[in-house]
């Protein structure tokens, strides 16, 4: 084992992994991260927690995922190289292990300009797969980015984020390999609606053998309405959903949309979870977590494992 | 070259509101390629300039003038017996210029009407971009030609990120995602089995990050 990870040993042991996500508020109240923490206890094997997603200014990764820690529950620290530099990255790095974190996941982050502080300076001193390559260092070798020996090094099971639907799409196998060659443990991906590019996508990953060197769990989010999927469609970079999905949520009665929502998403993973290769699902059910024991669930991912 | 563009009127104006006697300087090099701050831009400034003053009653005095460079000394030079007859020199050089000017000239303000924006390419008649960010550690023969520094909005050595669709950058659909370039050239290279090749973390201390810069060529010191 690398690491303390229960998503490790989960993983490890051949189980489907089951990990959600944690969106901390933008203030300063410890109850809304205790509250999100209660409904995922016990229902997944980790929780994100994300790092001021889509640039908006958040509580902190880090001390979100203390709080969860103290409940029980095994978080994941985000981490975006827009905000940090590499002095900075490594000391959150050390400060997240010895609180007891034992999952990172790496990632370069949404620009500036989709947030709340748009004219904020980036630092993109590193990126997404130097980030992979720095905590690998630092645990396998137990050096810092300079050389300097760590003591006692940071403990993570290390994982990253993989977009099957960002262009260009021949490059986004070979960008998977770059992430396995860099040192990622595991990947998340971005939400998948489009079941048909996510299967070439894991054809390309299988016939590279990809996926025996990582641990990839499929994303999934839930739509709430019609609204929100024509959102993501046009409005989200990156994202594919097909007019398929569109029209089945307008297809049912306004009230029972995100009943159906709900119901696409739990379909969808079972579709991915008779996919070769795929070791799990990543539920990212945005500002709506109360949904995410009723999806386990209803994909018949419950009770979790012992491990 | 340098690219820069003409700060608006009302900016400048503000700047110049408590002067009756300014030098308007231009300079002949990049700011006149791109027509921001030549010969030509600093006659119609002035005019400008002249009309908006008299209109509010406060004629000023401006004496029009471009120098063949405002990054050399030897140019600097001609107007020293020009200074001490006006109260402000505008200067419509890039950032570089116009410190450089003050330097020389310690006891008037030096003020910029220009705002420098980047180091570029004349994409066609009146649209620049930019190319390069001077970071001091060139690595357009690993990346195809195409610079990550200055064409990903994130900088990224080991990019695309997630954000590019259809060709674009996340940040705006008029900006082509600069990986995508990338891998279209090395693929017309038939080199697209490099984009697998890890770029290491880059040291920045080349860059603005290692403090002011500065070059010096022994061989060529006098």
């Amino acid at each position: 084992m690398k690491s303390a990870s229960r998503l490790e040993k989960v993983l490890e042991k051949g189980e489907f992994a089951v990990t959600s996500e944690c969106g901390p508020p933008r203030g300063a109240d410890a109850e809304v991260i205790r509250r999100k923490g209660e409904i995922l206890k016990d229902v997944v094997d980790a929780v994100n927690v994300t790092d001021n997603q889509t640039s908006v200014v958040r509580m902190s990764s880090a001390a979100s995922c203390f709080i969860l820690k103290g409940m029980g529950l095994d978080p994941v620290l985000q981490m975006v190289t827009r905000d940090r530099n590499r002095i900075a990255i490594q000391s959150d790095i050390l400060g997240a292990a010895a609180i007891g974190v034992n999952n990172i996941l790496c990632l370069s982050g949404d620009h500036q300009v989709f947030g709340d502080h748009p004219k904020a300076k980036n630092v993109y001193d590193m990126d997404s797969i130097q980030l992979i390559h720095s905590v690998k260092t630092m645990r396998d070798e137990g050096k810092f980015i300079e050389g300097e020996e760590i003591t006692p090094p940071p403990k993570l099971f290390i994982g990253a984020a993989c977009n099957p639907f960002a262009d260009p799409f021949e490059i986004r196998v070979p960008r998977l390999a770059k992430k396995v060659n860099a040192g990622v443990d595991f990947i998340q991906t971005q939400c998948i609606y489009n079941l048909d590019k996510f299967e070439e996508w894991m054809k390309g990953v299988r016939d590279r053998g990809l996926h025996e060197k990582v641990y990839i769990l499929a994303g999934v989010t839930p739509m709430k309405s019609v609204g929100m999927a024509k959102y993501m469609k046009n409005m989200v970079p990156g994202m594919d959903v097909p007019d398929e999905i569109i029209e089945r949520l307008k297809g049912v009665d306004k009230e029972k949309r995100a009943e159906e929502g709900i119901k696409i998403c739990i379909e969808t993973i079972q579709r991915l979870k008779e996919i070769d290769g795929v070791c799990g699902v990543h539920i990212m059910a945005i500002e709506w977590e109360e949904k995410v024991p009723e999806i386990v669930k209803g994909a018949g991912l419950y009770p979790r494992p012992e491990v | 070259m340098i690219v820069g563009e003409r700060k608006p009127i009302e900016e400048i104006e503000a700047m110049i509101d408590p002067f009756e006697k300014i030098i308007v300087l231009g300079c002949r090099e990049c700011v006149t390629v791109c027509s921001a701050g030549g010969e030509k831009e600093v006659g119609i400034l002035s005019a400008a300039l002249r009309l908006s003053r008299e209109q509010n009653g406060r004629a000023i005095e401006i004496k029009e003038f471009a120098l063949e460079r405002q990054c050399d000394h030897e140019y600097i030079e001609q107007i020293r017996s020009m200074v001490p007859n006006y109260q402000a020199i505008l200067s419509m050089a890039c950032g570089a210029g116009v410190q450089f000017v003050a330097e020389a000239y310690p006891e008037i303000p030096v003020l910029p009407a220009i705002n420098t924006n980047f180091i570029g390419v004349t994409e066609e008649q009146g649209y620049w971009t930019e190319r390069c960010q001077a970071c001091g550690n060139c690595v357009l023969h690993l990346t195809g030609g195409i610079c990550p520094i200055s064409r990903c909005s994130k900088s990224l050595l080991n990019g695309p990120c997630g954000g590019s669709s259809d060709g674009k950058c996340e940040v705006n659909k008029e900006i082509i995602c600069g990986w995508q370039l990338i891998i279209e050239r090395l693929k017309s290279l038939g080199q697209l089995d490099r984009y697998e090749e890890y770029i290491p973390i880059k040291d920045w201390s080349t860059s603005r990050d290692g403090g002011p810069r500065k070059v010096v060529r022994e061989d060529l010191r006098l």
